[in-house]
């Protein structure tokens, strides 16, 4: 063990050693982008040998730096695709107004509503025209022949039963008044009118209109529009509003109700779960048990989708944990170093997005959508050279005292804050998402924003991407040598100090990206980093120090822990259970879930 | 005693104890014009200087003397700031806003009915000044004994008790806490039958903080001077070798840390009445790092120097917020740093580190990695 | 577990006030359970071994420290395969083996700093080491010298010694503490003994490699313990300070066991004691270095490398 390699055989021996390496201390976070390519400059040192290692750690950096940009540009790729449906109209067939049409001139307030109740089954589209001049006050007639008309917006008369252009009418034209009765029927043909109207998503949002009113008058309505709809998705809706009518009407044949129950306990949700209550006293005893069997059976199922939204939710979290651990993760983890300033990190690059995203609303705005993308490599790049200069100036005289570095970092992140507080203000900063981040959509009973969505896609993207990566070149190998043995390391030519300042540049690098994807869902201050810094530690060390997957465990399971407490004992107190049960889980082991083992841990 | 009080501790108790009867004397018996004269306005000041002081001593003896390095001394010290507050409030007595006998106003405003279980007793001095030392005692000595038995140590300690104040600041943000939630305890009346604004008052405050600081050194100092602080530094430096030698570690750590946390509840205690209010912000893990560079700028492991850094800061503290206040976090970001690269011993090692750079020039100015 | 005593000797009766000292097997009364190590005045080593109990009758087994079966694993790697290892009262043994051999796991099983996944292991015949933690094994009287020196560098010669000798190990005690004539004269004898009465008021970390290891030593010797553990004496030493060093284990070990872990053939070669060779986890071979090293085996994974 303490044999000294012979230096001609450097190379190989390190990547032999890596090789045996493997099994043991596989966590172990190994190198970066723009350190495999610095390390080019390192291959100047006097050994040949050492030199063809290093060339190999170049290439790889630019095989790395290609997969990082496509990774980035994975991330842009916005879901676009909206569906979009053919529109077919209903087939109705045509319908002879005239007899209809000619009641409203009749002045006779029981004579209009009988008239608009027969139009509302038309389904015509110059019923709905009707009915919309009736109600705007635009629906004319002549008391002298009858004659029925529509005022259009340009002044010009249409014949209310045909359409067609009405020439030559007389000028005393009388409107058809309306009461109260009269207004009410209004409303109901034209809900029922829509019903039947040509678009189908008005049809859609009709039926569902109906469905929460639960107004047994459009009973007929629904009925006719069922028997002649053909879109699958709008017949069931309609049949869904017309079963949650049935299911209140006490007169309705026990059949149907029951029918009704069972197609709307099949809905499983909250709205199902309302209207199965509503099932009344008087119903027949079979109803009534079907409906308190739908009703238990979506209570079971909110229940199920309710857990799967907490999961959900805690997945979310815990993305947000893994990012902004993940960097501490390499810096702590591997290097030792406590970089109390590692939030502070993600902070400026969340500032980082801000500013790109300040310039381009300015100049470029049509590239508003790629801004996130933009404001990754520069957020990593700004991030990752503050990080490199608080290594050189800070941290590289406190290696092996490690309480020393947790002070003299801590005071670099109250530099840092101030100075982003002198430069921008104590206050909120406003951070856009761009239109693929924004939105939710629907899978079974619980919701899923885009932004969440994608923030977990992007934080394992970031994970594996780092794994893969840093497996792959020199670097982490680099890394590895120094931290286990420096001299060593040092007396086979390796620049130890450039290693360590890469490192912790990819370290804050990545918290710096890890701050553009928590710009989306964070207020974007001077405090950022504080909220995040004592989460990310406990991150790391209940995964284990020196693990990257035990990070991505740890910040998984911490996640979804904090969701599903929160339900039973509150946000705070949730929060607060969590930490004690982290404190207490460190008492057990105090090397986290992940621990190396033998004689690694020792010193 | 002779071997307890060196040079060094004897100069600072002098100072100490001079000051508690200069000031109030200065204070009382000069007139205003007198350029010796201590305003009334810098009593409080001054005396909540002193219980930092303490509180500093406090974290010097577990960090400097054990290595433990405590991020969570806010906590204990909160603690014992609440204990007093929890006596004050009950002593405001019908006198409050809602003019409840018996419930603080914030009760009132939060619709508590009664009193709950772990106000009793509080309106008792010597209950609440026992409990000043137990709350905090109780605290450290189960998080040691979990700690400390499972050989928690180095960052991870301090990473675990920046944990528990945090969640101790959690906590005590919730209203249903019943401790008055985000807006603490406050508006207090007055002390053992005196008024907590009158300068009587205060001055005897400073006198007691005078005196609770001189005591609480010449504890630490006996520890320290004893065998027993013989093995806690032994501990510090090389721990497995202390146990293969025999000792319980984690029983010497664990008597270290519990006197530690009560000597930050007295300094909590003694705090609260001369700042007038006690919050949950004191909680926050930054208050406690805070702590940590008082130490560090007096000098680790001197006691003294300590206390000295706990008052250079905290009046630097004073005046920058007062002239510049946006200049504050820089000054305190940049002491922290520079004390850590260039004052490893602090402003009371200064005069040994320079003169060991003269008997070794070529030595660099921070070590390098051991 | 059927052993023949090696050295059945009449009991000397001689207890340590206080409780009986915790880890003794289950089943007897514990207050039959003699304590090793009592506290002894006299200076003179011989004289105190002589009055120190040898065998208790509910041991076991009459050697001091017997291991049996002991295996431990990091991880699916074996560190330790079913070790066996006899070490009898007064009896100074050198172990050698290549590296990963599990000399050192070794020694952290029986100072209770690892837990060995199965196996026995007996101090005296009545103490399990495996239920003990350091601090308690360490006032059974075994003491530890670690490969590297490990001496308290920011305290004096003198202050490392005192802390090393034996006395009340209890916190509180240690609070209202005054030096006794007793530690006193042990201080002073222990620093003649180690050679550094010279330096008795340097600070430790001053001292040199040689020195730190003597000085280590020296805390070692003021345990008083009954069995040491010395883990690489000669590493870091000029060819005389190992000569010296080999002279004055060997004079140790007239009045307690030792075990010496050393690479250094000439040293172990001084020590001229029985040698037990370990190769991956468990015992290779055993007897005088002479007949170990004509072994094949020996030859093949140790020497011959």
């Amino acid at each position: 063990m303490r044999r000294p390699i012979p230096l001609s055989r450097s190379c190989l021996t390190f990547r032999h050693w890596r090789r045996r390496r493997r099994g043991a201390g596989d966590g172990w976070a190994q190198g970066g982008i723009a350190a495999s390519r610095l390390a080019g400059a390192a291959a100047r040192a006097s050994f040949v040998s050492f030199r063809v290692c290093m060339k190999k750690a170049v290439a790889a950096g630019r095989a790395l730096a290609l997969a990082g940009l496509l990774l980035l540009g994975l991330a842009a790729l916005a879901p676009t695709l909206a569906p979009a449906q053919a529109q077919t109209a209903p087939d109705l067939a045509p319908t002879e107004l005239a007899p209809t049409v000619a009641k409203f001139a009749n002045d006779s307030y029981a004579q209009t509503a009988e008239a608009l109740a027969e139009l509302s089954t038309t389904g015509s589209p110059q019923a709905a025209a009707i009915v919309s001049a009736l109600a705007d006050g635009r629906l004319l007639y002549d008391p002298a022949t009858k004659a029925v008309y529509i005022r259009l917006a340009d002044g010009s008369l249409q014949d209310a039963a045909t359409g067609a252009k009405a020439s030559g009418a007389p000028a005393d034209l009388s409107a058809v008044r309306a009461n109260n009765r009269v207004r009410r029927a209004i409303e109901a043909a034209a809900g029922a009118l829509s019903l039947l109207d040509a678009d189908p998503a008005k049809r859609r949002d009709a039926a569902a209109a109906v469905f929460k009113s639960r107004d047994a008058a459009a009973l007929p309505t629904l009925d006719a529009a069922l028997a002649q709809e053909k879109v699958a998705d709008v017949k069931a809706a309609l049949a869904e509003a017309r079963a949650a009518i049935l299911i209140g009407k006490a007169d309705a044949p026990e059949a149907e109700q029951m029918a009704a129950v069972k197609l709307i306990a099949a809905r499983g949700d909250q709205e199902a779960l309302g209207l199965l209550r509503t099932v009344p006293a008087s119903a027949p005893p079979a109803v009534k048990a079907a409906a308190a069997e739908g009703i238990a059976a979506i209570e079971r199922d909110l229940k199920f989708w309710e857990v799967a939204q907490n999961v959900w939710y805690g997945l979310s979290l815990g993305s947000v944990l893994l990012l902004a651990a993940i960097g501490l993760a390499i810096t702590f983890g591997v290097m030792g170093v406590i970089n109390m300033a590692h939030g502070e990190m993600v902070m400026l690059g969340a500032y980082t997005t801000f500013l790109v995203q300040e310039v381009i609303r300015t100049s470029a705005p049509w590239l508003f959508d790629w801004s996130l993308a933009i404001a990754l490599p520069l957020a990593f790049m700004f991030t990752g050279l503050v990080g490199i200069l608080i290594e050189r100036t800070v941290i590289r005289f406190l290696y092996g005292r490690p309480l020393e570095t947790l002070l003299a970092t801590w005071g670099v992140s109250l530099i840092l804050q101030q100075a982003v507080r002198s430069l921008f203000g104590p206050t909120n900063q406003e951070v856009g998402a761009p239109s693929w981040m924004s939105g939710a959509f629907q899978v079974g009973q619980m919701s899923i924003t885009y932004n969440r969505l994608w923030i977990i896609v992007f934080s394992l993207l970031v994970f594996f991407a780092l794994l893969m990566v840093l497996k792959r070149t020199s670097l982490g190998l680099y890394v590895r040598a120094v931290t286990q043995n420096r001299r060593m390391a040092a007396a086979m030519g390796i620049r130890t100090g450039r290693i360590d300042a890469l490192t912790f540049g990819l370290g804050s690098g990545i918290a710096g990206i890890a701050g553009v994807a928590l710009s989306q869902i964070d207020n974007v201050s001077p405090n950022l980093g504080q909220g995040y810094i004592i989460d990310s530690f406990m991150v790391v060390v209940f995964g284990g120090v020196g693990n990257l997957w035990g990070t991505l465990v740890g910040a998984f399971t911490l996640g979804v822990a904090n969701k599903l407490l929160e339900p039973f004992a509150g946000a705070v107190l949730g929060k607060i259970l969590l930490l004690v049960a982290i404190i207490l889980f460190i008492q057990k082991r105090p090397r986290g879930l992940f621990a190396l083992k033998g004689r690694a841990v020792e010193s | 005693m002779r071997g307890i009080i060196d040079r060094t501790g004897g100069i600072f108790l002098f100072l100490v104890l001079a000051a508690a009867v200069l000031v109030p004397a200065s204070n009382l018996l000069l007139p205003p014009s007198n350029p010796l004269h201590v305003p009334d306005y810098m009593i409080p000041l001054i005396g909540k200087y002193l219980c930092y002081a303490l509180l500093a001593v406090a974290v010097d003896l577990v960090w400097g003397y054990c290595g433990v390095l405590s991020l969570g001394h806010g906590a204990f010290f909160a603690l014992g700031g609440y204990a007093m507050g929890m006596y004050l409030m009950r002593q405001i007595g019908p006198r409050g806003v809602y003019g409840n006998p018996v419930l603080p106003d914030f009760m009132v405003f939060l619709n508590y009915k009664e009193l709950p279980w772990f106000w009793h007793g509080f309106d008792w001095f010597p209950f609440a000044a026992l409990m000043v030392l137990v709350v905090p005692g109780v605290l450290a000595f189960v998080f040691g004994w979990f700690a400390f038995r499972s050989r928690v140590t180095g960052v991870y300690l301090s990473i675990i008790t920046q944990a528990m104040t945090f969640a101790l600041m959690l906590a005590f943000f919730r209203n249903d806490m019943g401790f008055g939630g985000n807006n603490g305890l406050t508006d207090f009346k007055d002390i053992l039958g005196f008024s907590v604004q009158a300068s009587e008052t205060r001055l005897a405050l400073f006198v007691a903080s005078a005196l609770a600081l001189a005591a609480g050194y010449l504890i630490c100092r006996a520890l320290v001077t004893s065998k027993y602080g013989k093995v806690l530094v032994a501990v510090r430096d090389a721990e497995s070798r202390t146990r293969f030698l025999g000792y319980r570690v984690e029983n010497y750590k664990l008597l270290a840390w519990t006197l530690s946390a009560m000597l930050a509840g007295v300094a909590g205690a003694l705090y609260v009445p001369q700042v007038g209010i006690i919050n949950p912000s004191e909680f926050a893990p930054s208050q406690s790092i805070e702590m940590v560079i008082w130490v560090a700028v007096g000098g680790r492991g001197t006691l003294v120097g300590a206390a000295l850094g706990a008052l250079i800061v905290n009046a630097g503290k004073t005046w920058f917020t007062g002239v510049l206040p946006e200049a504050w976090l820089f000054a305190l970001g940049a002491l922290f740093v520079v004390v850590t690269l260039f004052l490893p011993k602090g402003v009371l090692g200064l005069g040994s580190q320079i003169s060991e750079r003269l008997k070794k020039p070529a030595a660099p100015a921070a070590a390098p990695a051991e | 577990m059927s052993l023949t005593p090696l050295n059945a000797r009449p009991l000397a009766a001689k207890t340590l006030a206080g409780a009986p000292l915790p880890g003794t097997l289950a089943g007897p009364p514990p207050e039959v359970v003699k304590s090793p190590g009592a506290l002894s005045l006299e200076a003179d080593d011989a004289l105190f071994a002589a009055e120190r109990p040898v065998r208790d009758p509910l041991a076991v087994t009459s050697a001091l420290l017997y291991l049996d079966a002991i295996t431990v694993s990091f991880d699916g790697f074996r560190a330790l395969n079913a070790l066996s290892l006899v070490i009898g009262d007064k009896e100074m043994r050198a172990i050698i083996g290549p590296n990963g051999a599990g000399k050192t796991t070794m020694m952290d099983v029986i100072t209770g700093k690892t837990r060995p996944n199965t196996g026995t292991a007996l101090f005296a015949g009545v103490h399990d080491l495996t239920t003990l933690d350091e601090a308690a094994i360490a006032e059974l009287g075994i003491g530890r010298k670690f490969q590297t020196p490990t001496v308290f560098d920011m305290h004096t010669v003198e202050d490392n010694i005192l802390l090393a000798v034996k006395a009340d190990r209890r916190a509180f005690a240690n609070i209202r503490w005054h030096r006794t004539a007793y530690e006193k004269a042990r201080v002073d004898e222990l620093l003649e003994r180690v050679r550094l009465q010279d330096h008795r008021f340097r600070r430790a970390g001053d001292l040199s490699h040689g020195q730190k290891q003597w000085l280590e030593i020296g805390m070692l010797l003021a345990q008083e313990p009954r069995l040491l553990l010395v883990d690489e004496p000669a590493a870091g030493m000029t060819d005389q300070e190992t000569a010296d060093t080999a002279v004055l284990l060997r004079e140790i070990a007239k009045t307690r066991s030792v075990v010496v872990v050393e690479h250094d053939m000439q040293f172990v070669r001084d020590l001229d004691v029985k040698v037990t060779v370990l190769h991956e986890g468990s015992v290779l071979a055993e007897g005088p270095l002479d007949q170990v090293s004509a072994d094949e085996r020996v030859i093949e994974v140790y020497l011959g490398r």
